[in-house]
C-alpha cells in the first residue's frame, strides 16, 4: 500500500523551497506516519526533484508531519523552468510513498 | 472590548478569484468584516511597472468589479471591508472606489489608505542585498521593493471607523488580525493572542482552500458542489479561539481536514510562523471538527515579533522562451523523445546558448521527473521546450524551433504553441523595523 490509503497531503511554496503536509485520515495512523514517512525516504523518493534538504516536523496535535524540502522548485516559483514551477503537483508524489 | 465573538470573512484568496462567493458572504455572513486578499509576490512588482508607466494604474485590476459588487450592500449592513487590493498604488485604488461608491450612491463612507511599504529608496542605498543570490540591490537591479506591513496600520484605521481599508503589501495574516485584535481590544505584545488571531488569518487568506477547495480527491475526499463553493467565515472569541464555517447552503465543506491541511499550507518549522506582527506557533493548535460544517481551532501560541522586517524584491532575471507540441497513438513517446532531440540538436546548431534548458513530454514526465515515466505507454504526450535566456531574441528562437518541428520534425505533431515572457524573479531581504515607516489617510 501507499501513504494515499492512509493519509492527505497538500503542498505550499516560499521562493525556492516547498513544503508538503501529511495528514492521517484516522489519527491512529499517525504512529505509522512517523515510523514510515522518514526524512531519508522522502528525500530519495523526490531525487532528482529536490537539490537541497528535506527537514521533517511532527504535528501529534494533529496526526500530521510536515516536510521542507530546499532546493526544490527549479530556483523558485518566479523564474523555474517547471511547468508546475509551484511544485503544486508534488504533494501527489509524496502519497506514492510504499508503506 | 466586548464579549461578543468577531464574524469576519474572506471574500477572494487570490487576484483572479471568484467573484459570487464574496456577494454571498456580504448578503447571508452576518458578517462585521470581509477581507479581500488578492495580493501575490509577483503581483506587486508587475503593478509598479504598471504604475511606472501611468500614475493612476498600478492597483488590482478587479477592483473596480469586487467594489461594485458588494459596497453597496456591506455599507447597508454595516460589514467593513479590509483589502490589499491597493497593490503598489493604495491611494489611486482608494480614489477608484470613491468613485464607484459615488456612482452606485454609498453616502458617507469612509476610505482608509494605508502606505509606506514602499521601500525601493531604503533598500537601494547601498547597503542591502538579495539573500537569495547575495547580490547587492542597486536602482539599477530592482524593479520594486515593498515591505511586508503587519496589522498596525489597519488597526489604526479600523479603531477610527474607517468602513473600508485599502492597503498595499501586507502580509497576509496582518488583514485578519487587524480587525480581530481591534473589535476584541487586545494588547498589541500579548503574543499569545497575536498567535492564535494569526492562525485564524493563515486559515482564511486563501478563501475556498479551507472550505473544500483544492481538497477533492474523488472517492477518496469527496467534496460536494465545488461549481458553488462558498467561502470562510471565523466566529472569534476574545480569547483567540474560534469556529471556522461557511453560509449555510454553499457549496464544498467545513472539516477537521481541510482546516488541517490548510493550516499547513505553506508553513516551514509549525512552532515559528514568522510575521511583521508575531512569531506565531502552530505546533500546539488544536482542531475539532463540531458538524455540520463548524470547525473549532484553538491553542496557538506566540512569542515576540521580530525586530526585522521582510522586503519582497522584484529583479528582472533574463527571457523565458517556451514551446510545446503534441504526439499521439502508437510510438508518441518515442516521436516526442525524438522531437526533444533535434530541438536541443537545432539550438547547438544556430548558436544559442540558454542558461538553461528543459524538456519534458507533459504526460510522461513533466511534473515529477522519472517518478512519472515508468509504467505503460501513454496514448498521447505532449513536448514541452523551456529555456531561460539572456535575450528576448534567444527566447523566441528557442520557441520557433519547437513550432518548426511541424514541417521539419517527427511524424503527426500537432497543437504546437509557443510563449515568451520576461522573468521578473523574486527575491528577498531584511530591513530593521525602525526603517519602515507606515501612515494611514482618510478620503471621506
Amino acid at each position: 500500500m501507499t501513504l494515499r490509503d492512509v493519509a492527505y497531503a497538500r503542498t505550499g511554496d516560499k521562493g525556492d523551497t516547498c513544503n508538503i503536509s501529511l495528514i492521517a485520515f484516522d489519527e491512529r495512523d499517525y504512529p505509522r506516519l512517523v515510523a514510515q514517512a522518514s526524512a531519508e525516504r522522502v528525500k530519495t523518493l523526490f531525487e532528482g526533484i529536490v537539490r537541497g534538504d528535506v527537514t521533517r516536523y511532527e504535528l501529534p496535535n494533529l496526526g500530521a508531519l510536515n516536510f521542507v524540502l530546499t532546493r526544490a522548485l527549479g530556483g523558485g516559483v518566479t523564474r523555474s523552468l517547471s511547468l508546475d514551477a509551484h511544485g503544486k503537483a508534488l504533494s501527489s508524489l509524496l502519497l506514492e510513498l510504499e508503506i | 472590548m466586548s464579549a461578543r465573538p468577531l464574524r469576519i470573512g474572506c471574500g477572494a484568496g487570490y487576484s483572479g478569484d471568484r467573484i459570487e462567493p464574496a456577494i454571498e458572504l456580504v448578503e447571508r455572513g452576518t458578517l462585521d468584516v470581509l477581507v479581500f486578499e488578492c495580493l501575490a509576490e509577483r503581483t506587486i512588482a508587475l503593478a509598479q511597472q504598471a504604475k511606472a508607466a501611468d500614475p493612476d494604474a498600478g492597483f488590482d485590476p478587479r477592483l473596480n468589479e469586487r467594489m461594485e459588487a458588494v459596497l453597496p450592500e456591506a455599507r447597508r449592513r454595516s460589514v467593513r471591508i479590509v483589502t490589499n487590493m491597493g497593490a503598489a498604488n493604495p491611494p489611486a485604488a482608494a480614489a477608484r472606489t470613491r468613485a464607484t461608491a459615488e456612482r452606485l450612491g454609498v453616502r458617507g463612507l469612509t476610505i482608509a489608505v494605508v502606505t509606506g511599504d514602499d521601500v525601493r529608496e531604503l533598500v537601494t542605498n547601498g547597503s542591502f542585498s538579495a539573500q537569495e543570490t547575495g547580490e547587492t540591490l542597486t536602482r539599477d537591479n530592482v524593479v520594486s521593493a515593498n515591505a511586508y506591513l503587519g496589522a498596525e496600520p489597519i488597526a489604526e484605521a479600523l479603531r477610527r471607523d474607517a468602513h473600508v481599508v485599502i492597503t498595499g503589501r501586507v502580509a497576509d495574516p496582518s488583514l485578519f488580525l487587524a480587525p480581530i485584535s481591534v473589535h476584541h481590544g487586545w494588547a498589541a505584545d500579548d503574543w499569545t493572542l497575536a498567535g492564535r488571531g494569526t492562525l485564524v488569518g493563515h486559515l482564511l487568506e486563501c478563501a475556498g482552500q479551507v472550505t473544500g477547495g483544492y481538497f477533492a480527491d474523488p472517492g477518496v475526499k469527496d467534496v460536494p458542489d465545488l461549481a458553488r463553493l462558498g467561502f470562510p467565515i471565523a466566529e472569534v472569541d476574545a480569547d483567540g479561539t474560534a469556529v471556522i464555517t461557511k453560509v449555510a447552503g454553499s457549496g464544498g465543506c467545513v472539516t477537521g481536514a481541510t482546516c488541517k491541511e490548510q493550516l499547513l499550507y505553506e508553513i516551514h518549522d509549525p512552532a515559528a510562523y514568522v510575521t511583521p506582527d508575531v512569531v506565531a506557533d502552530f505546533s500546539t493548535a488544536r482542531v475539532t471538527d463540531l458538524g455540520g460544517d463548524r470547525v473549532r481551532v484553538e491553542g496557538a501560541g506566540g512569542r515576540p515579533r521580530p525586530d526585522t522586517i521582510k522586503v519582497s524584491v522584484g529583479q528582472f532575471d533574463g527571457w523565458i522562451g517556451e514551446g510545446q507540441i503534441s504526439y499521439a497513438g502508437a510510438g508518441a513517446k518515442a516521436r516526442g523523445r525524438l522531437a526533444a532531440e533535434i530541438v536541443t540538436e537545432r539550438l547547438r546548431l544556430i548558436g544559442v546558448a540558454p542558461l538553461e534548458l528543459r524538456t519534458d513530454l507533459i504526460g510522461v514526465d513533466a511534473l515529477h521527473g522519472g517518478h512519472g515515466a515508468r509504467g505503460s505507454e501513454p496514448y498521447e504526450v505532449r513536448l514541452r521546450v523551456a529555456a531561460r535566456t539572456a535575450t528576448a531574441a534567444d527566447a523566441w528562437r528557442v520557441a520557433r524551433e519547437v513550432e518548426s518541428l511541424y514541417t521539419n520534425g517527427p511524424a503527426g505533431g500537432g497543437g504546437a504553441s509557443t510563449v515568451v515572457r520576461q522573468v521578473l524573479a523574486m527575491r528577498s531581504t531584511l530591513v530593521p523595523r525602525d526603517r519602515v515607516s507606515w501612515r494611514v489617510d482618510y478620503l471621506k
